[in-house]
C-alpha cells in the first residue's frame, strides 16, 4: 500500500446521500478476477446522463470526492473502492459511510474522511462556484482545510499509522503468528471443520 | 456482564493490545468466485498458502445459471467460476461447484450443511454475511483485501464495536412475517441506524421465530447498516442443528451443546443503545423507494417527499420516486408488477418457498407476470421437489429454477429489463440492482405470491 501523509487536490461535489456499492460500481463490472482497470465502471448508470457531475469536464483533473450521508453502503464489493481509486480519486469525504466500504478504503490507501453535514455543503458549494478550488486533506494533522476553513477529522491512530507507513495488514499480523498458533492448539473440539 | 456478542467476541480474541484493534480468530470462512479471485492472487504474489483448508469452503452462486446445470452463457462469468475452481484446487479448498448437491447461496450453504453453529466466528466476502448471526455466531461481511487476510492468517484485526439491543415488543398480528418485521424495523431506524454496532435481536417474537424467519432477520443487519446480527441461541438453534452434517456428534454433541447455552446476554449486561419495535403495529411491509429504508404498510400510500423533515431524505425520495416512476399519493396496492422474484439468501429457503406455494396452490399467476421461483441452494430445491412445491408453481405458470443469487443482483442472465418493476423476495431495492433500469419493491414471500397472482403489490387476504 502507498503511505498516505498529506493530498491536495480539486474536489467533486456529489451531491447525493445513500450512494451504494452497487450505484459506485453495479455488479456487470464485478466478473472480472483482475484488481485493476475498474474506471469505467465507476458511477456507470450515472453517468449515462451527460449532467452527472462527473461528466462535467472542470471536474476532470479532480482527486477528491465529496458526498452525501451513508456514502458506500450495501454491498461489501471492495471493487467500489478500486474503481474509484482507478478513476483518480485518493479521498472521499461525506458526513457517514457504511462501514465495510470504509475498512475496505483504509486498506487500499483511499482516504475516507468523515465531515458534519455543513462541512460538506460548504465544501460543496466551494467546488461549485470554483471547480478547481483546492481542498487539503492532512492526515498527519487530521485536518482538513479549504481557503479559509479547516476541520478537524476522526480517524482511530491505529488506521492513520498504517496509512502513514503504507503498512500492509498481512505482514502485521503475521508478526503474531505465534500467539495464532497457540490459539489454535486450544481451539474446542466440536468446532466444525470442513474436511 | 457481557452481551452474547461480547461472549463470543471475547472467545475469539488472539491477541489484544491499547490502541489496536482485536486480533479476532475465524472458525469459518465463506468463499465464492466474485470477492475472491483477486483475494487468492494475492497469496500467489505472496506465495503465502493458505493457513486452513480446512475451516475455509467455497461455492459458486452469484453467476450461476438458473435455467441450466452445464452452459455458463457469459464467457466474463464462466470465466470468473473457472478462476475458482483453478483457485479452490491449488490452494485446497472445497468447492461446491454448479451441479453439486450442496450447492447454492453461500448463506444457504453454510447453514444447511450444519457448518454455522452457535458461539463461533463467520466470515465471507459478502455483506449479508450476518445471516449466520441468527445462530448466535458473530458474522459479518468483509472485503477482498480482507478475504485474503483471513485466507493466510485464518484471524483479523478488528476494532471492537458498540453493542445494541433490539428488542420487539407486542404480539405478531396473523399474516406477518419475519421479512414485515425486518423492514419495518429498517423503515424506522434508517439505513444508517446500526452503524458501528453489533445488534441482538430480542424478545419473545424472536424466540418463537423459526430458523429461516430468523435467517430472513439477520440477513438484513447490513441494510441498516450494523456490522452483525446476532439472536441468542435456544431449544429451536439446536434442534435445528442436530443431525446436520456438520453438527456435533455424541459427545461433542453434549459438550457444545452445554457450551451453546451459556450464549445469551447477562441479565445485568448493558447495551451502548436499545431500540424497540412494537410488532404488534406492523402489517404487511413492502419498499417503495431506492434503499431499504424506504418501506411503508402495504395498506398505505406512496409518500409525498415534502412530508420528510430532513433535507437529505426528502432530496432522496424524490429521486426514488422519479427512478421507480412512482407518484405520491398512490396506493402501494395500485402498483403493477411486471416480474415477481421469489428467492435469495433472505428468502429462498424451504419455508419460504412453502409459504409462497401455499399461496399460489390452486391459483395462476396473472397474464403478463412473470415469476421466477429460485431456491436457495440445490438441497432446497430437492427438498422442495420431494414436498411436491415444483408441481404448484409450474402449475401456477411460475418458473421452477436451478438454485443460485439469480435476480437478486442480476449478474446472471435473470435481470429486469430498464422500467421493468418486479416485487422481490430479496434484501436490495438499490437503483439497478436487479438489471439496469429495473424497478425493485422488496416484498415477504407471501406477499411475493399474491402479488403475482394479481398483478399488482397484493397481501395474501386480498385474494378471494
Ligand atoms: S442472494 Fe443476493 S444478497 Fe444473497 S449472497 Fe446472493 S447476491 Fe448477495
Amino acid at each position: 500500500m502507498d503511505k498516505f501523509t498529506s493530498h491536495t487536490g480539486a474536489a467533486v461535489p456529489l451531491r447525493r446521500s445513500n450512494v451504494d456499492t452497487d450505484q459506485i460500481i453495479p455488479a456487470v463490472y464485478l466478473k472480472r478476477v483482475t484488481r485493476t482497470g475498474f474506471e469505467d465502471g465507476l458511477f456507470s448508470a450515472w453517468r449515462e446522463d451527460p449532467a452527472f457531475v462527473l461528466n462535467d469536464p472542470a471536474y476532470a483533473e479532480a482527486s477528491i470526492l465529496v458526498a452525501g450521508p451513508e456514502f458506500g453502503t450495501g454491498s461489501s464489493r471492495e471493487h467500489a473502492v478500486w474503481a474509484l481509486r482507478d478513476w483518480g480519486f485518493r479521498v472521499v469525504i461525506a458526513p457517514r459511510f457504511g462501514d465495510i466500504f470504509r475498512g475496505n478504503s483504509l486498506k487500499q490507501g483511499l482516504l475516507t474522511v468523515e465531515l458534519p453535514i455543513d462541512a460538506v455543503e460548504s465544501l460543496w458549494a466551494r467546488s461549485e462556484s470554483d471547480p478547481t478550488a483546492e481542498v487539503t486533506v492532512d492526515l498527519a494533522a487530521r485536518e482538513v482545510r479549504a481557503g479559509a476553513s479547516t476541520w478537524a477529522f476522526e480517524l482511530d491512530d491505529f488506521s492513520r499509522w498504517r496509512l502513514l507507513e503504507g503498512l500492509d495488514d498481512i505482514g502485521l499480523t503475521l508478526l503474531h503468528a505465534d500467539a495464532i498458533t497457540a490459539f489454535e492448539a486450544a481451539r474446542p473440539v466440536y468446532q466444525p471443520v470442513v474436511a | 456482564m457481557k452481551t452474547l456478542a461480547q461472549k463470543v467476541w471475547d472467545a475469539h480474541v488472539v491477541r489484544s493490545a491499547a490502541g489496536e484493534p482485536d486480533l479476532l480468530y475465524i472458525d469459518l470462512h465463506l468463499l465464492h468466485e466474485v470477492t475472491s479471485p483477486q483475494a487468492f492472487d494475492g497469496l500467489r504474489m505472496a506465495g503465502r498458502p493458505v493457513r486452513r483448508p480446512d475451516l475455509t469452503i467455497a461455492t459458486e452462486d452469484h453467476n450461476t445459471p438458473t435455467d441450466n446445470l452445464l452452459t455458463i452463457a457469459d464467457p466474463v462469468s464462466r470465466t470468473q467460476i473457472e478462476t475458482l475452481r483453478r483457485n479452490c484446487a491449488e490452494f485446497g479448498v472445497k468447492l461446491h461447484p454448479l451441479g453439486d448437491p450442496e450447492q447454492g447461496v453461500v448463506h444457504v450453504m453454510g447453514p444447511q450443511q450444519g457448518l454455522t453453529q452457535p458461539g463461533t466466528t463467520i466470515v465471507c466476502g459478502d455483506s449479508h454475511t450476518s445471516t449466520h448471526g441468527a445462530f448466535g455466531a458473530l458474522a459479518f461481511g468483509i472485503g477482498t483485501s480482507e478475504v485474503e487476510h483471513v485466507l493466510a492468517t485464518q484471524t483479523l484485526p478488528q476494532a471492537r464495536p458498540k453493542q445494541m439491543a433490539v428488542n420487539f415488543v407486542g404480539e405478531l398480528q396473523p399474516g406477518v412475517t419475519a421479512k414485515d418485521l425486518i423492514l419495518a424495523l429498517i423503515a424506522q431506524v434508517g439505513t444508517g441506524g446500526g452503524r458501528g454496532y453489533v445488534v441482538e435481536y430480542r424478545g419473545p417474537v424472536i424466540e418463537q421465530l423459526s430458523m429461516e424467519g430468523r435467517m430472513t432477520i439477520s440477513n438484513m443487519s447490513i441494510e441498516w447498516g450494523a456490522k452483525a446480527g446476532l439472536i441468542a441461541p435456544d431449544e429451536t438453534t439446536f434442534a435445528w442443528l442436530k443431525g446436520r452434517r456438520f453438527a456435533p456428534q455424541g459427545d461433542a454433541w453434549d459438550a457444545a451443546v452445554e457450551y451453546w447455552r451459556t450464549l445469551r446476554t447477562d441479565e445485568d449486561a448493558v447495551f451502548d443503545r436499545e431500540v424497540t419495535l412494537d410488532v404488534s403495529q406492523v402489517t404487511p411491509f413492502v419498499t417503495w423507494g431506492t434503499n431499504p429504508g424506504q418501506g411503508a404498510p402495504l395498506d398505505a400510500a406512496i409518500p409525498d417527499p415534502e412530508s420528510f423533515v430532513d433535507e437529505a431524505e426528502k432530496a432522496a425520495a424524490e429521486r426514488a420516486l422519479a427512478y421507480m416512476g412512482l407518484t405520491p399519493g398512490q396506493k402501494l396496492r395500485e402498483v403493477e408488477v411486471d416480474v415477481v422474484f421469489v428467492g435469495s439468501c433472505t428468502n429462498g429457503r424451504l419455508e419460504d418457498l412453502r409459504a409462497a406455494a401455499g399461496v399460489l396452490k390452486g391459483r395462476k399467476v396473472a397474464d403478463g407476470v412473470r415469476m421466477l421461483v429460485v431456491p436457495g441452494s440445490a438441497a432446497v430445491r430437492a427438498a422442495a421437489e420431494a414436498e411436491g412445491l415444483d408441481q404448484v408453481f409450474t402449475e401456477a405458470g411460475a418458473e421452477w429454477r436451478f438454485a443460485g443469487c439469480s435476480m437478486c443482483l442480476g449478474m446472471n442472465p435473470d435481470t429486469l429489463k430498464p422500467g421493468q418493476r418486479s416485487a422481490s423476495t430479496s434484501n436490495r431495492n438499490f437503483e439497478g440492482r436487479q438489471g439496469k433500469g429495473g424497478r425493485t419493491h422488496l416484498v415477504s414471500p407471501p406477499v411475493a405470491a399474491a402479488t403475482a397472482v394479481v398483478g399488482r403489490l397484493a397481501a395474501p387476504a386480498d385474494l378471494v
